[in-house]
């Protein structure tokens, strides 16, 4: 029952096998060994398997791997060295550090989207990814510097 | 993981959706639409629901379906737009406000306004503002494709015929910018299914009044309407005698008991008369 699709992620082609009832969550992990997006509830409730698709975040456990066939998919292990992944080390933005990948999953599409967010908006998305660690305090300090950094960027001198 | 296997389709037009049902079902793969894809996935993986479906047909990839803009006087909403989308979307303030109340931001990505209107699931708070505002409803299907009002195809759930499915959500533009009021309850936290929804829009003297999570189905009434517009009667003569007029009895479950959703009800109602009145 496996068909053979053409996925792209983190701007490399890839051909695999895959059953068209396998999530992107599944798929990722076991058929690509990127294991930086997580399994929590895989019911859509956590956020911890957070992915961008198409640069917007997307839970990987709510999406078919086949759904993926022509569009772009970045996982946690496509970014290195982005402003949100300093500003979380900076921060102390993670304890255990499970919910951690699909939370900058998030707040990086958020920072590249939407670089003027509001408070509303921030508290809007990261309201999708629970932190059983209970890291909210410095992980909104993290993508709030981000955004503010950004901000100083794009002011013309 | 989902253990049940089935194929997967993607058409490019109508006609190819409407063949791909036929062909499928004859060959007896009980096939679905697929839209967000998020309840066919959780349900299916629990077994829950679509256990006997062999085949999806995605229809996220029919142009009618992914548009939105104005065609003559109304506005036009592809039934695969997300939700999240529609939250951005200035045109119909209602809808974006009722859309931004819906699960958490990144399964708003996911989820379709096609998909939240014909789900499984009891609330489908999405249909509030297309029941405050007549919308009719593009359905194709055996017959063709024909504009149907919502108020023939929704009743307490949608009414479709096996193989039709929804293509398009048309509003009329005189309802988009009226005044309104969007307000979702919830058992603790600011995400969650709704304690109770209520959406109300202001037109002319008259307000219209839909709800989500106080019965077992979605719902506008007459009766209830007749009620709160009521002008002989108090404020809380009109709340208590639409309460009455409640087409099904209250839902007790775990996100509150009956007697508490009334308490809520009552509060949220005398907000939104308030509010629309200066509105
Ligand atoms: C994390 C999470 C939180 C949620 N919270 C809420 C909430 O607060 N309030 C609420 O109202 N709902 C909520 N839901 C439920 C969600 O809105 C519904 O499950 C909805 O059906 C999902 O839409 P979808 O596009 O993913 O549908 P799909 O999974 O693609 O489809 C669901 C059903 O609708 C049918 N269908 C889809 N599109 C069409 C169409 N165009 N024409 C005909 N049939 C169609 C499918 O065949 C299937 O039977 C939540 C869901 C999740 C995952
Ligand atoms: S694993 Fe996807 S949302 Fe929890
Ligand atoms: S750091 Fe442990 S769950 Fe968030």
């Amino acid at each position: 029952m496996k068909q053979m699709v053409e996925l792209t992620v983190n701007g490399e082609k890839k051909r695999i096998y895959v059953r068209p009832a396998a999530t992107l969550l599944n798929t990722l992990r076991e058929e690509l060994g990127l294991t930086g997006a997580k399994p929590g509830c895989e019911n859509g409730d956590c956020g911890a398997c957070t992915i961008n698709f198409d640069g917007r975040p997307m839970k990987s456990c709510l999406t078919l791997s086949i759904e993926a066939v022509d569009h772009q998919v970045t996982t946690i292990e496509g970014l290195i060295d982005t402003p949100i992944q300093q500003a979380f080390v900076k921060q102390f933005a993670f304890q255990c550090g499970y919910c951690t990948s699909g939370f900058i999953m998030n707040c990086h599409a958020l920072a590249e989207l939407y670089p003027n967010a509001n408070e509303y908006q921030i508290k809007d998305w990261l309201q999708s990814n629970i932190c059983r660690c209970t890291g909210y305090e410095e992980i909104e300090a993290a993508i709030t510097e981000v955004l503010k950094n950004k901000a100083i960027e794009d002011t013309p001198s | 993981m989902i253990s049940i296997n089935f194929e997967y389709h993607r058409p490019h037009s109508i006609s190819e959706a409407l063949e791909m049902f036929g062909e499928l079902h004859a060959k007896g793969k009980e096939p679905i639409f697929y839209n967000g894809g998020t309840e066919i996935i959780t349900m299916m993986r629990i077994h829950s629901l679509y256990t006997e479906a062999r085949a999806v047909i995605d229809i996220k990839t029919i142009p009618e379906c992914t548009y939105t803009g104005f065609q003559g006087d109304r506005l036009v909403i592809g039934s695969s737009i997300p939700l999240a989308q529609l939250q951005e979307m200035p045109e119909f303030p209602l809808l974006g406000k009722t859309c931004s109340r819906i699960a958490d931001h990144t399964s708003r990505e996911k989820i379709t306004i096609g998909g939240n209107i014909c789900g499984t699931i009891k609330y489908k708070e999405a249909v509030l503002p297309l029941l405050l505002t007549d919308c009719d409803l593009v359905i194709a299907g055996d017959n063709g494709i024909n504009e149907i009002p919502i108020q023939q195809v929704f009743d307490k759930h949608m009414l479709l015929a096996p193989g039709s499915f929804v293509v398009q959500v048309l509003v009329k533009k005189q309802f988009l910018d009226l005044p309104y009021v969007s307000k979702k309850m919830t058992r603790i936290d600011r995400i969650g299914y709704p304690l109770l929804t209520v959406s109300a829009l202001k037109t002319g003297e008259q307000a219209r009044f839909a709800f989500s999570g106080l019965c077992d189905f979605p719902f506008r009434s007459n009766s209830v309407e007749d009620a709160l517009n009521n002008q002989d009667w108090s404020v809380q003569e009109r709340i208590t005698n639409a309460i009455s007029q409640l087409p099904a009895p209250l839902l007790g479950d775990a996100e509150g008991s009956a007697a508490y959703r009334e308490f809520v009800l009552r509060n949220v109602l005398e907000e939104s008369i308030a509010e629309l009145k200066g509105g």
